[in-house]
């Protein structure tokens, strides 16, 4: 039923396709995204050049997409910036669910820690998600677990507002009102019996931040505050190729390529969700909370 | 305003425990120990985080942000500064997007599942997706380098003349507007054709009022609350939108200077524009509330 | 009407750019601290060469010159200078320049600048016996009174108001009132946007010709505006081909082929010095002390590979084996061989016999910094490739130089290689070459510890010979390499970018905007 949608089709088939790239990037031709030899350097893509490995020998390598500045592959560096993309994305929208639904579960069912919780959540809504994350990742070094944090955290009162209102809506419900009589522990209900019902709103919710996570990341890499820039990212490809975009802007456009098709999919899987999972959702309500961070 | 406090403690706390010593940077290569330990003092921040807290909210809520650690100028000043190219950006930016993305958005619904439709709803995925810089150089190599119809770089203020204003303008607000034309067309679409199958449009095309009539004054104006809704978001999140478009623009705003104040450690001057621009947010939430009275007669406060 | 007034408007705007000569320029780096004393960063060096006038200059021939000062004498046993100020000095607020303002100005400088510093433990006490005259009693004879009062680099003994002057010298000064040829336009100043300098028509220039920071300071230009928001390189090249913007101070080494390929634009080199490229080795801690490990990881690191990721333009950069940069009195190769004559195979066999265990090797790469940024990533893949296990760490330059400061372990928050680059004056020789002294932990950051290399340094402070001391220089940079007190990486330029219309750039350390003309 779900496959049905033609946006779902397209965007999980585009998905599938990028995981088994970022998977199977060694083997396709591809060189350590990491090494690079001046003597190849700006190389406009088709063109011949030469890689130094590891162990000192030099190899000829054909650069299918050209080489940056410093004479890397573009090619092996786009390849491998898929496997971190795919990871931020996927990485963020978990952490953010997660925290997000224990904020939720909490604030919609323990009274008195909703008003605390929701005034933090406001707080935190009312600071710009860019600007958290710029500060976060540049006060604190810039990793892999630092940016996912930092692009996570803006995420977290989103999840916990749906949560809550959904946990608000579903305990007036007969069959949980039932298992309250019948003195099932709290713990129980929240998991055993709120949760289920959540799950459907949470998955859209989830893609549309994995999407959102995906193009965050670019960004801080983009301003020079995000991953390490010895990381193949397509941020930092792109970054690094912004200063020569006029003469040489393959180290932006493929990269850049890759990152507006895969974020494209990972729309188009939420919005095909959404419509097969709940076809009153409002087209564009949920979008909308998302775009909240779309800055 | 008990967001606005949330929001100065959170910032406090992410900034003073992070790592990094804005006196060590403000001392320079050559400076000895000594010599960074008597500036943190003379920053004040050798005093424990608490004291250090209590001092600057005391100072805002008397009005007071504070002095730029580097530039030792106000950072209300500094704020002043920066706004016109920021708030010129924005609001140019949401007059583009609502001038286009509202009566294409009418149009799809109107002839929902057409070519137009069709095309707006693939714009709008596509809208999302591209990353603002990518479309930001290929506006700037086709229209200024190419083209050569506007300026690369820089910003003009209104003050200067209203012709090189709107000319520094332009593509930055294209770039910025394409996200927020993709948004806000959306939820025309999907609110006015909510609107169109309720029963009192069909009561108004029977009663063979023009289609254009029908269109605006009936439909839309009922589509208005959540047009409202979204385009108040779409201000607020602008805030952060800004700031890489400034950064590819090199448009002295405040985005610009919160991403100069983080790298540098400029402690008063990060809370103060986090502060500032909260609330902002606060406001706009504010007013988009106040203009639900105006725009939908059900609701009273 | 209101139309009328749109016109008006524009017109205004159009005309005020045509009448006035404004030059617009993008400094090297971004404007926050308005103190040259107070601070060593070379752009308030720049605004201070904009706003402040000195007593001497160097020429391009690294010679000493007057500048404010008429005349000058020293008394037989050398104990006493007196110095006489040329007529017509003024400064901003039409005030005259007074013996009184240059002593309190030194007095200043003296706490700050290490060489003031020194100077002042020459001497006794200064006065001013009239309003255009000041002398410097000293305790003993001293060499370098001259060189010290015309010192081109941070932080050069710029003269300032008397008022001014006394802010103690660990607070910066707010008041920017010099005798200079431009005035700074405080009320323009918008830091990360623009700073304005408007010109002095006050100011009264020397005859000579200008030379270095010597000479006459003429000034043909109304105003000179300093871009600070524009700092996207392929921006700035976009902006210089368009007109928009005249100068640009520092391109990106990427930039050249687009701006050399532009018949409006000329690239002009007026530090022809240049600069020198060096990684600095962790003494303290392992690997690094292991006169061994540092050995292998100085063979590994030759310049070539460094030279050509980062500047990438043949003309641009040069290998030169001398830790006191090539072509200076100084300049040698000897004892460089280890590098010089090295490759990634010998640097293999060295680390296999040096007892290396493995302990990763953190580099600090700031992100932030286009001018070094590659250096790190070289050294990365040239340790890796000789065998290291390499910790490549990117952080802000804020970062690099708040954490090169400490002595702790990597693990616990230090280091163990960064990179930087140096004018050559700053290197040229023993005693001026920071990256030499060997006193522990008193040295400069990376703090090796060598009595050899520091009893000859102090040989080299006492000869006055001058065939010894190159003697002596080459002996202590055979030393340096011996011990691998660091790794020299090359010699660079970096040429300024300008509109073919904009001509007269002065040779000087920095930027100098003085003689320049815009037809």
């Amino acid at each position: 039923m779900m496959l049905r949608n033609w946006s779902v089709r397209i965007g999980s088939m585009v998905l599938v396709l990028l995981v088994v790239v970022a998977l199977a990037a060694p083997w396709l031709g591809t060189v350590d995204p990491t090494l690079f030899d001046a003597a190849s350097r700006d190389l406009r893509p088709g063109q011949p050049g030469e890689i130094t490995t590891l162990e000192g020998d030099t190899v000829k390598h054909v650069f299918v997409m050209g080489s940056d500045s410093y004479g890397r592959d573009i090619y092996s560096r786009v390849l491998y910036g898929t496997r971190v993309s795919l990871i931020v994305g996927l990485a963020v929208a978990l952490v953010a669910l997660a925290l997000g639904i224990v904020a939720g579960l909490v604030a919609g069912y323990i009274r008195w820690a909703d008003g605390v919780l929701m005034r933090v959540m406001d707080g935190i809504m009312a600071i710009p998600a860019i600007l958290i994350a710029i500060a976060v990742v540049a006060l604190w070094r810039a990793s892999l677990t630092s940016v996912i944090l930092a692009i996570a955290i803006p995420e977290i009162p989103r999840v916990t507002r749906l949560v809550r209102s959904l946990v608000l809506t579903i305990r007036e419900e007969p069959y949980v009102e039932a298992a309250v009589a019948l003195g099932t522990s709290t713990p129980k209900i929240m998991f055993g019996h709120i949760l289920p019902n959540t799950a459907a709103p949470l998955l859209v919710q989830g893609t549309y931040i994995c999407a959102f996570a995906i193009l965050l990341e670019a960004i801080l890499s983009f301003l020079g505050v995000g991953l390490p820039p010895d990381i193949p990212t397509w941020g930092n490809i792109m970054a690094e190729g912004r200063v020569q975009f006029v003469a040489y802007p393959h180290n932006v456009f493929f990269p850049g390529i890759f990152l507006a098709v895969t974020v494209l999919a990972v729309n188009m899987l939420g919005d095909g969700l959404r419509d097969t999972l709940d076809p009153k959702m409002t087209q564009g309500r949920v979008r909308t909370q998302v775009l909240d961070e779309h800055a | 305003m008990p967001v606005l406090l949330v929001v100065a403690v959170l910032v406090f706390a992410l900034l003073r425990l992070a790592p990094g010593d804005p006196a060590a940077i403000m001392a320079g290569d050559a400076a000895t120990a000594e010599q960074i330990a008597s500036i943190r003092a003379g920053l004040g921040l050798d005093r424990p985080i608490v004291v250090q807290f209590g001092i600057w909210l005391g100072k805002v809520l008397s009005g007071d942000l504070g002095e730029s650690f580097y530039f030792r100028i106000k950072v209300a000043t500094l704020i002043g500064q920066r706004l016109e190219p920021t708030f010129a950006l924005a609001a140019l930016t949401m007059l583009l997007a609502v001038l286009v993305s509202v009566p294409l958005g009418v149009l799809a619904a109107w002839r929902q599942g057409g070519w137009l439709d069709r095309a707006l709803m693939g714009f709008s995925v596509l809208g999302f997706s591209i990353p603002v810089f990518v479309l930001a150089y290929l506006l700037i190599w086709l229209f200024s380098l190419e083209l050569g119809w506007l300026p690369v770089q820089g910003y003009a203020r209104i003050a200067e003349g209203v012709g090189p204003f709107l000319r520094h303008l332009v593509l930055p607000a294209t770039t910025l507007s394409v996200i927020y034309i993709a948004l806000i067309a959306r939820v025309t679409r999907a609110s006015v054709l909510e609107a169109l199958g309720e029963d009192y449009i069909r009561t108004a095309r029977a009663k063979g009022l023009p289609e254009l009539r029908v269109l605006v004054r009936h439909a839309l104006a009922n589509a208005a609350v959540p047009i409202a809704t979204v385009i108040g978001i779409g201000v607020a999140i602008l805030i952060g939108g800004v700031v890489v478009t400034e950064s590819v623009y090199a448009i002295p705003g405040l985005g610009r200077l919160t991403v100069d104040a983080v790298l540098a450690r400029d402690f008063p001057t990060i809370q103060g524009v986090i502060l500032f621009f909260s609330v902002v947010y606060v406001l706009v939430n504010l007013l988009i509330d106040l203009s639900y009275v105006l725009l939908d007669p059900r609701i009273r406060y | 009407m209101r139309r009328l007034a749109l016109f008006a408007a524009l017109f205004a705007a159009f005309t005020a750019s045509a009448q006035d000569k404004v030059l617009r320029v993008v400094p090297h780096s971004n404007l926050n601290i308005l103190d040259p004393i107070w601070t060593t960063q070379y752009m308030a060096r720049n605004h201070g060469y904009m706003v402040y006038d000195t007593l001497f200059g160097t020429d391009e021939k690294n010679r000493i010159q007057p500048q404010m000062v008429e005349k000058w004498s020293e008394s037989p046993d050398h104990r006493l200078w007196t110095f006489t100020l040329r007529p017509g000095l003024a400064f901003h607020d039409a005030r005259p320049v007074t013996g009184e303002d240059v002593v309190a100005s030194l007095e200043r400088w003296g706490k700050r600048d290490a060489m003031g510093q020194k100077l002042m433990t020459f001497v006794e006490r200064m006065d001013a016996p009239s309003p255009n005259s000041f002398r410097i009693f000293l305790r003993e004879a001293c060499g370098f009174v001259l060189e010290a009062l015309g010192k081109p680099s941070s932080n050069v003994p710029f003269i300032m108001p008397k008022r001014v002057a006394e802010t103690p010298a660990d607070k910066q000064i707010d008041d920017a009132t010099g005798s200079g040829p431009y005035i700074f336009a405080k009320e323009d100043f918008k830091p990360g946007d623009k700073a304005v300098y408007i010109k002095n028509t006050k100011y009264v220039p020397r005859q000579e010709p200008p030379s270095g920071t010597a000479g006459g300071k003429q000034v043909y230009m109304d105003r000179v505006e300093w871009n600070l928001a524009l700092r996207d390189a392929q921006a700035q090249v976009n902006a210089l081909a368009r007109g928009e913007i005249d100068v640009i101070e520092q391109p990106a080494f990427e930039s050249y082929p687009a701006l050399q390929a532009d018949k409006n634009v000329q690239v002009v080199n007026s530090n022809p010095l240049g600069f020198q490229y060096m990684c600095r080795f962790n003494h303290l801690h392992a690997p690094f002390n292991n006169q061994k490990v540092r050995q292998a990881a100085l063979a590994a690191m030759t310049q070539e590979p460094f030279l050509r990721a980062q500047v990438g333009i043949k003309e641009f950069y040069r290998s030169c084996a001398s830790m006191f940069t090539c072509n200076t009195p100084y300049g040698s190769a000897k004892g460089s061989d280890i590098q010089s004559k090295s490759n990634i195979k010998k640097a293999q066999e060295l680390l296999k016999t040096s007892g290396y265990d493995g302990t990763p090797v953190v580099i600090m790469k700031p992100t932030d910094l286009a001018a070094i940024q590659k250096l790190p990533d070289v050294a990365a893949q040239l340790l890796r490739q000789a065998g290291f296990k390499v910790d490549l760490q990117a952080m802000d330059w804020n970062t690099v130089v708040t954490r090169r400061a400490k002595k702790d372990p990597p693990a616990q928050g230090g280091w163990n290689i960064f990179c930087t680059a140096w004018v050559a004056p700053d290197i040229w020789n023993p005693l001026a070459n920071p990256a030499v002294g060997a006193l522990g932990e008193k040295s400069w950051f990376g703090w090796p510890s060598d009595a050899e290399l520091e009893k000859l340094r102090d040989q080299f402070a006492r000869e006055t010979d001058e065939p010894k001391k190159k003697a002596l220089a080459e002996s202590i940079q055979t030393r340096a390499f011996e011990i691998a007190t660091h790794a020299p990486l090359g010699e660079f330029i970096e040429p300024l970018a300008a509109r073919r219309n904009v001509t007269g750039f002065v040779t000087g350390p920095g930027n100098l905007y003085w003689n320049i003309k815009k037809n």
